[in-house]
C-alpha cells in the first residue's frame, strides 16, 4: 500500500447543498481527504450520509440547481477541479477520472452498440481514428473477461446481462486509463456470485493498471475484502477514517463501532439478536452546530450537543470525528 | 425429547408456476418461462423458512404462488391442513386472513393515498364486522405492537422513513392475526442499521403470536441470523435444503457452497484468508433451462452425467436434503473418479 508522497486526488473542506422548495439539504459538510496513487479507498456510509454526492461534486457531475458546492478545494494534477471550466473539466473526466454507477442500465445509452459506446471517450479523449478506436474497444472488453468480444461490440446494453454490463461500464471507465477510477456502489445492483467475479476483475485490474480507485458502498463485507484505506460517513461528514484493519478490528467512532455490530455474517458465532442503532439517520436542514450522530449514540454527553467534534488522530493514519475515547471509556482531551 | 413431532403448518408438494410466452402477430404461445419448476418443501408451525437465492431464480414467484395470487400451473399447497393449490379465488377469500404477506418495497406496497390507521385497518374492513371503535382499538393495538407512535394514525406513508413504513406494512400483515406470513425481502429495501430494527421486530412478534414465516431473502448472513432451516433455489428449482446451521457450515451442493463463499465477511483478517469460489458466466434463462441439472453450465464440478440427467433431491442427512449427482448414493463410485480432474481444474482457473 503506497503511503505518504503526493497524493492524485486532494480534496479540503468539501461542502455541498441542494436548495430544495422546503428549503435547504446540507448534504456534504466540509468532508476532506487525500487519494494516494495505487491505493483503493473505500467509502461506507448510508443512504443520506453524503458518500455519492460528495464524489459527484468534486468533478461537477451534479445539476445545478439545486445542487451548489459552497466551499472548499478539490486539488487534481495540480488544478482546482471546483474552479476550473467546464470544458476543461470534461477533458478530465472521462480521459483522467473514470466513474462506475450503480446501475449499469440506466448509465449505458440504450440506443447505441456497447461498441460505439466504448470507443467514443477513445475518440473523443485520446484522438483514435474509428479503427483504432474498435480494435481498443475490443482489448477492453477482452480485458474485463467479455467472451467473444469482437462479436459483442455491435450489440446494445439490453443484450446484456446485469453482470455483464457492468463489466461494459467498467470497460468504458478504464478506456483512457484513467488515473483515478471513482465506483458508485459498482456491485450493489448485482447478485453475489456475480459480485464476486466483478470484485475479483477490479483487484486483478487495480494490479495491472495501477490506477487509484475510490469505491462507495453500503456494504462492509465487500469493503473488508478489497480497500485499503475507509473513510466512514455519516450525516454528510466523514467521521472516521483509518487502514482497513485498523478500522475492523479498533473502530473508534461509536457509529462504526455500532455498525460493525449489527452487522449479521455467514461465519462464526451467530447471535442470537442482532444489535441495534436505534432510531433514524439526521436530517441535514441546516449546517451541523452538533455531532450528527449524537441522538443515536450511547456515549453522548453535553458536549457533543454543543459543538461539532473535530477529526482528531487516534492512531497511525487513522482519526475519528468524536469526544469519546472508547479505549478510556471518558471523553477525550480535544 | 418426548414432544410431539412439530406440526407441519405449510405443505408444499411438486409446485410449478410457468408463465406463457406469447410472441408473433397472433400472440401464439410460443415457449414458456419456468419460474417455479417442480418445488416441494414444508414449513414447521412456529418455525422460519429462509428461502435463498440469486435474483430470477423463483424464490419470489415461489412465495407469491404459496399463498395463491398466482392461479398455479400445477402442484399442491395444504395449509393448516387445507389443500388450496386448486381453489378458486373465491372460495380461497375466507382462508386469506390465515396467510398474509409483507412486500419488500414499503414505498409501492401502501396506498399513499390512504392514512395510517386506514391501511392498517383495511383487512378489518374486508374480512370482520367490528364496530368503528373496536377497529380503532385494534388498530392502536397492532401500531403498539410495530412499534409505531397511536399519535402517528392519520398520517399519510410519505411521512414516514423507509424502516417506519415497512412497521406499517408487517402492522398491516398482523391485522387479522395470520398464522402464515410470507415475508418476501422486507429488509432489501432498507438501510444497514435500520435492518437489524425491523428483523428483530420480526423476531419478537414472531415468539408474541407463534407467527410461522417463509422468510424469502437474497441477504444470505440475514437469513442465517432469522431461519431455523434454509432452502436454496436456483433455477427455479431448490437445489438443497437444510437445518441453518448444517447448511451454513456444510453446503453440500455445490451451488450453496459457491453462493455461500461469495459473500463478503466483514472482516478483513477473515475474508483474507478465504477462498472464493468464482462461478463462471450468468445463470440461464429459465424460458431456456439447460438439459439436466440445471446448474451444470456453471458448476465447477459438473459430470458428464449432469448434462442429460436432472438429480433428485435426496436426504443424505437428516433433514438435510441435496439436489445433486455427487451425493447420489448410486452414482457416488463413478463420481468421484470424474469429479476430480474437472475439480482440478476449476481450481487452476480460480487463480
Amino acid at each position: 500500500m503506497p503511503d505518504g508522497g503526493a497524493p492524485v486526488l486532494d480534496v479540503k473542506g468539501l461542502q455541498t447543498v441542494f436548495r430544495t422548495r422546503s428549503g435547504e439539504v446540507h448534504a456534504v459538510n466540509s468532508v476532506s481527504f487525500q487519494l494516494q496513487p495505487g491505493e483503493l479507498l473505500g467509502v461506507v456510509g448510508e443512504s443520506g450520509s453524503g458518500k455519492s454526492v460528495t464524489m459527484m461534486s468534486l468533478i461537477g457531475l451534479l445539476p445545478s440547481p439545486p445542487a451548489e458546492v459552497r466551499a472548499g478545494t478539490v486539488t487534481f494534477g495540480g488544478a482546482d477541479l471546483l474552479k476550473v471550466r467546464e470544458k476543461q473539466l470534461r477533458d478530465i473526466r472521462g480521459a483522467r477520472i473514470g466513474f462506475v454507477f450503480q446501475d449499469p442500465m440506466t448509465s449505458l445509452n440504450p440506443v447505441f452498440t456497447v461498441g460505439y459506446q466504448l470507443a467514443e471517450p477513445l475518440r473523443k479523449h485520446m484522438g483514435m481514428d474509428k479503427a483504432a478506436a474498435r480494435r481498443r474497444a475490443v482489448e477492453l472488453l477482452e480485458l474485463v473477461g467479455i467472451p467473444d468480444a469482437a462479436r459483442r461490440l455491435d450489440d446494445y446494453p439490453h443484450q446484456f446481462s446485469g453482470g455483464m454490463r457492468q463489466r461494459v461500464m467498467i470497460a468504458i471507465a478504464l478506456a483512457c486509463e484513467p488515473e483515478v477510477l471513482i465506483a458508485d456502489e459498482p456491485t450493489t445492483a448485482l447478485d453475489v456470485t456475480i459480485q464476486a467475479q466483478i470484485i475479483e476483475l477490479m483487484k486483478e485490474l487495480r494490479q495491472r493498471l495501477g490506477m487509484a480507485v475510490i469505491w462507495i458502498t453500503h456494504d462492509l463485507g465487500v469493503i473488508a475484502g478489497i480497500a485499503d484505506r475507509v473513510m466512514v460517513m455519516y450525516g454528510g461528514q466523514v467521521v472516521e477514517q483509518a487502514p482497513v484493519k485498523d478500522l475492523f478490528a479498533t473502530p473508534q467512532h461509536p457509529y462504526t463501532r455500532a455498525l460493525l455490530q449489527t452487522v449479521p455474517h455467514v461465519t462464526g458465532a451467530r447471535a442470537d439478536r442482532l444489535n441495534v442503532i436505534e432510531g433514524q439517520p439526521p436530517v441535514l436542514s441546516a449546517p451541523p452546530r452538533a455531532c450528527p450522530f449524537r441522538a443515536r449514540c450511547s456515549h453522548a454527553f453535553a458536549r457533543c450537543g454543543q459543538q461539532n467534534p473535530p477529526r482528531v488522530p487516534v492512531g497511525p493514519g487513522h482519526d475519528a470525528a468524536c469526544f469519546w475515547n472508547p479505549e478510556t471509556g471518558a471523553p477525550r482531551d480535544v | 425429547m418426548f414432544d410431539a413431532p412439530p406440526k407441519k403448518l405449510v405443505e408444499v408438494s411438486g409446485l410449478k408456476m410457468h408463465f406463457p410466452i406469447h410472441a408473433g402477430l397472433l400472440q401464439r404461445r410460443v415457449g414458456e418461462v419456468r419460474a417455479v419448476d417442480d418445488v416441494s418443501f414444508d414449513i414447521f408451525e412456529g418455525e422460519t423458512l429462509g428461502l435463498v437465492g440469486e435474483s430470477g431464480c423463483g424464490k419470489s414467484t415461489c412465495g407469491r404462488a404459496i399463498l395463491r395470487l398466482y392461479d398455479i400451473t400445477a402442484g399442491s399447497i395444504r395449509i393448516d391442513g387445507e389443500e388450496i393449490g386448486q381453489t378458486s379465488q373465491h372460495a380461497l377469500r375466507p382462508r386469506r386472513p390465515k396467510m398474509q404477506m409483507v412486500f419488500q418495497d414499503p414505498q409501492a406496497s401502501l396506498n399513499p393515498r390512504m392514512s395510517v390507521a386506514r391501511i392498517i385497518g383495511e383487512p378489518l374492513d374486508e374480512h370482520t364486522d367490528l364496530s368503528r371503535p373496536q377497529k380503532l382499538e385494534r388498530i392502536y393495538e397492532l401500531m403498539d405492537a410495530v412499534g409505531l407512535n397511536r399519535n402517528f394514525a392519520n398520517r399519510y406513508p410519505h411521512e414516514f422513513s423507509g424502516g417506519q413504513r415497512q412497521r406499517i406494512g408487517i402492522a398491516r400483515a398482523l391485522a387479522l392475526n395470520p398464522k402464515f406470513i410470507v415475508c418476501d425481502e422486507p429488509i432489501a429495501a432498507l438501510d444497514v442499521s435500520i435492518q437489524a430494527q425491523v428483523v428483530n421486530l420480526l423476531e419478537d412478534l414472531q415468539d408474541r403470536f407463534g407467527l410461522t414465516y417463509l422468510f424469502i431473502s437474497h441477504d444470505l448472513s440475514m437469513v442465517r441470523h432469522i431461519a431455523d432451516r434454509v432452502a436454496v433455489m436456483y433455477l427455479g428449482k431448490v437445489a438443497e435444503l437444510a437445518p441453518r446451521d448444517a447448511l451454513y457450515a456444510t453446503p453440500l451442493h455445490p451451488y450453496t457452497q459457491a453462493l455461500l463463499s461469495a459473500v463478503p465477511e466483514p472482516d478483513p483478517s477473515i475474508e483474507n484468508r478465504r477462498t472464493h469460489i468464482i462461478l463462471t458466466g450468468d445463470v440461464p434463462s429459465p424460458a431456456n433451462p439447460p438439459q439436466g441439472c440445471n446448474f451444470c453450465t456453471r458448476c465447477p464440478k459438473v459430470m458428464e452425467m449432469c448434462h442429460h440427467l436432472d438429480p433428485v433431491m435426496r436426504e443424505v442427512q437428516p433433514g438435510h436434503f441435496v439436489a445433486c449427482h455427487l451425493h447420489d448414493p448410486e452414482h457416488a463410485k463413478t463420481a468421484g473418479q470424474t469429479a476430480a480432474p474437472e475439480a482440478t481444474k476449476s481450481i487452476q482457473q480460480g487463480d
